[in-house]
């Protein structure tokens, strides 16, 4: 029955559903993890990366981490050739928005004319939804630190921690149980790869799985953020330093 | 003949325009306002060929409203004003038929609570300036200015030197203006002075 409903994401079901945009939502619920984490220094992004293959040549650069401008920076679950036109779209408009008001545009605002492109393909028919959900970190002089997310209705909202992708409704109920109000950003950072180490579905961690983003001021330079997607040396050290391959090995004894 | 004047003082800027709307060598009206209010704390003056003055100052009045509605009641600021301004200037000396408007932008920065007064012309220069004038005025009043202007004076203070610069512009202009309107921007929003 539903059938008759599933080819265009215009109609609505009897039921008063999308499908479409449902589908949508579910492919990127298969695709890798992305958690964002708040903290009072700033922002911590990290994925999981799903294909890795020795024969992968890659450069060295981030797959699911884009620098959107230089207040923001954004991680990705879901289709990345989709996500790499809206990121696009996202650096035209923050550019653009800087050329007229001289100013760097407040993160919202560019979260929302994203999400106002998102929206517009659930609406115009013959074409399918963008299938990617965003994790926003960004910071303005009007609310500070902020962390937002997207999926393809066009729907965003604020978060203090969260998580897209697969297995986020665990990961979710993972930082809800750790999350404090008063975290350092390298608590972030050590909080992130705790969730992602006990999501993820393979049994040792490592700086091939992961991706790893943060934004924070600059102490010498007030006012000045500074985004840093990581090197795979600095993502080891940090597993290590952690500890959660101490505490794995531990469990399974 | 228009007069526009704007001096930034410690807490506030001073915005004065003249009252006269000329045509040719007539006065139509001694109570013409040429300032529109921008935001709560943005107010431009404006001085240029009529029509596209008035035309200008409200279409901008209203996309800095616009703005205001679509994000949250959230206040552009004097900068992000003053440069939108000078962009639509800019976009307009490149189209077939330019506004040929210049304009004084006075506003208070709420976050960082300082006074600005940017200056704007027809050609899309904009400067940040701590007092300025377009037209004639600027002739006889920027000597004066240079002369008196002291960094952190006062309302008070600035409202004497507008007066000196007053008192010169009567007696050298070569026609009447009617007098001004004087309009303060600082932390509490825009208020006139009589």
């Amino acid at each position: 029955m539903s059938r008759r409903y599933d080819s265009r994401t215009t109609i609505f079901s009897p039921e008063g559903r999308l499908y479409q945009v449902e589908y949508a939502q579910e492919a990127i619920s298969m695709a890798g993890t992305a958690i964002g984490i708040l903290s009072t220094e700033g922002v911590v992004l990290a994925c999981e990366k799903k294909v890795t293959s020795k024969l992968l040549d890659n450069d060295g650069s981030a797959e699911k981490l884009y620098v959107i401008n230089d207040n923001m920076i954004c991680a990705v679950a879901g289709m990345t050739a989709d996500a790499s036109i809206l990121v696009n779209n996202a650096r035209v408009n923050a550019q653009s928005y800087l050329k007229t008001y001289n100013e760097e545009i407040p993160c919202e605002i560019l979260i929302k004319r994203v999400c106002d492109i998102k929206q517009g393909y659930t609406q115009h028919g013959g074409l399918r939804p963008f299938g990617v959900s965003f994790l926003y970190a960004g910071y303005d002089d009007r609310y500070q630190f902020q962390l937002f997310t997207s999926n393809p209705s066009g729907n965003y909202s604020g978060w203090k921690a969260t998580s897209i992708g697969a297995n986020n409704s665990a990961a979710q109920t993972l930082l809800k149980k750790d999350y404090k109000d008063d975290l350092s950003l390298k608590e972030a950072c050590e909080l992130a790869i705790k969730v992602l180490s006990k999501t993820m579905d393979s049994s040792n961690l490592n700086s091939e799985k992961l991706e790893f983003a943060t934004l924070s001021l600059s102490k010498i330079n007030p006012g000045q953020v500074i985004h840093k997607i990581w090197k795979d040396s600095d993502i080891d050290s940090l597993i290590k330093e952690s500890g959660v391959l101490d505490d794995k090995n531990t469990d399974d004894d | 003949m228009d007069i526009i004047l704007g001096i930034r003082v410690a807490d506030g800027t001073i915005i004065a325009t003249s009252k006269a709307a000329t045509r040719g060598i007539s006065i139509l009206k001694d109570t013409d306002d040429k300032t529109r209010v921008l935001n709560k704390h943005n107010l431009v003056a404006y001085t240029g060929e009529s029509g596209d003055t008035v035309q200008f100052a409200e279409y901008v009045q209203a996309n800095i409203q616009l703005y205001s509605m679509r994000e949250n009641d959230i206040e552009l600021s004097p900068k992000a004003t003053a440069s939108f301004v000078r962009n639509q200037l800019a976009t307009s000396i490149r189209s077939r038929k330019p506004y040929q408007v210049n304009v004084l932008i006075g506003g208070y920065d709420t976050k960082s609570n300082t006074p600005s007064l940017n200056w704007i012309d027809y050609l899309g220069t904009q400067v940040e300036l701590p007092y300025g004038a377009h037209g004639y005025a600027a002739f006889y009043a920027n000597s004066l200015l240079d002369k008196h202007y002291k960094k952190n004076m006062d309302v008070e203070q600035g409202l004497a030197l507008l007066k000196m610069c007053l008192k010169e512009l009567e007696t050298r202009m070569p026609i009447d203006f009617k007098g001004v309107y004087v309009k303060v921007v600082d932390k509490d929003g825009i208020r006139s002075i009589d």
